[in-house]
């Protein structure tokens, strides 16, 4: 067991993949950071903005090429209808051990006092507008922000 | 196995201080427990969530997600948060008498 003063009080996580495989880790992740009672938040830089995209975040899929983790044939993960499927069924699987999608996911991590924001750089980059985020945005970032939000928190790349 | 006595009943708990016979539960336990782990008064939303946590244990054999407190138990997450801090469906377990979560989620 570790002490009182060993214990994480604050993690700071970064999601920068827009795939399903690359949003979960860090949407548990930060969940479970709630649930423990530390504090968290997340940064969205790159695609992984797509997680807090209006229209993006119901149609993130699990990338079946170029991903060895899906022990697929990149030719045979390239086939139209490959990522939908894997997607579909790995999002059964979750719903069974009661993963929420990741709309709901965002607002279940929002109503647990996890904060969510955007990367400054990325937003400029791909013209995103503040109405484009859903409401559980707190606000965009410069990383400087970021790292004095961060100050005390374990900060995890994702 | 430890004991404890907690509001004047000789208990069974882990090395956690979880209930391991959920059977020796009482409400003067739960508010003897809820009082060490810094909740002063149980109010009416504490005994829903208590509620439900003990009624789904009872029906399922294991204990519910937070998403499930929620969705079937139509238990606000923002009020779960507020009102059992600093770990929430841990401290409830607690405080129900029943085991400690061991869901990711």
């Amino acid at each position: 067991m570790s002490t009182e003063n060993e214990k994480i009080k604050k993690v700071s996580i970064i999601c920068s993949k827009g795939s399903l495989d690359g949003i979960y880790p860090a949407l548990i992740m930060a969940n479970g950071a709630r649930m423990e009672g530390l504090e968290a938040s997340i940064f969205f830089t790159f695609f992984g903005l797509d997680a807090i995209t209006k229209k993006r975040m119901n149609k993130i899929k699990v990338s079946t090429v170029g991903n060895p983790g899906m022990h697929m044939p990149t030719l045979l993960g390239a086939i139209p209808g490959m990522s939908a499927m894997a997607t579909a069924m790995m999002k059964k699987k979750m719903n069974d051990l009661d993963i929420p999608p990741i709309p709901e996911f965002i607002e279940m991590i929002h109503d647990a006092g996890a904060k969510l924001y955007g990367c400054k750089a990325s937003v400029d980059m791909f013209g995103i507008k503040p109405e484009d985020f859903c409401e559980q945005v707190e606000k965009v970032l410069t990383v400087g922000e970021f790292y004095h939000l961060s100050a005390g928190a374990q900060i995890i790349f994702t | 196995m430890p004991k404890k006595e907690i509001a004047g009943v000789s208990v069974d708990i882990n090395e956690e201080g979880y209930l391991t016979d959920s059977s020796q539960w009482n409400r003067e336990i739960a508010i003897a427990i809820a009082k060490s782990e810094g909740i002063a008064i149980l109010n009416d939303f504490h005994w829903q969530v208590i509620g439900f946590l003990q009624k789904d244990f009872e029906e399922k054999g294991t204990l519910p997600t937070i998403r499930r407190v929620n969705k079937a138990g139509g238990i606000s997450t923002k009020e779960l948060y507020e009102y059992f801090p600093d770990g929430p469906l841990k401290k409830a377990s607690k405080i129900a008498g029943l085991p400690k979560p061991q869901s990711c989620v």
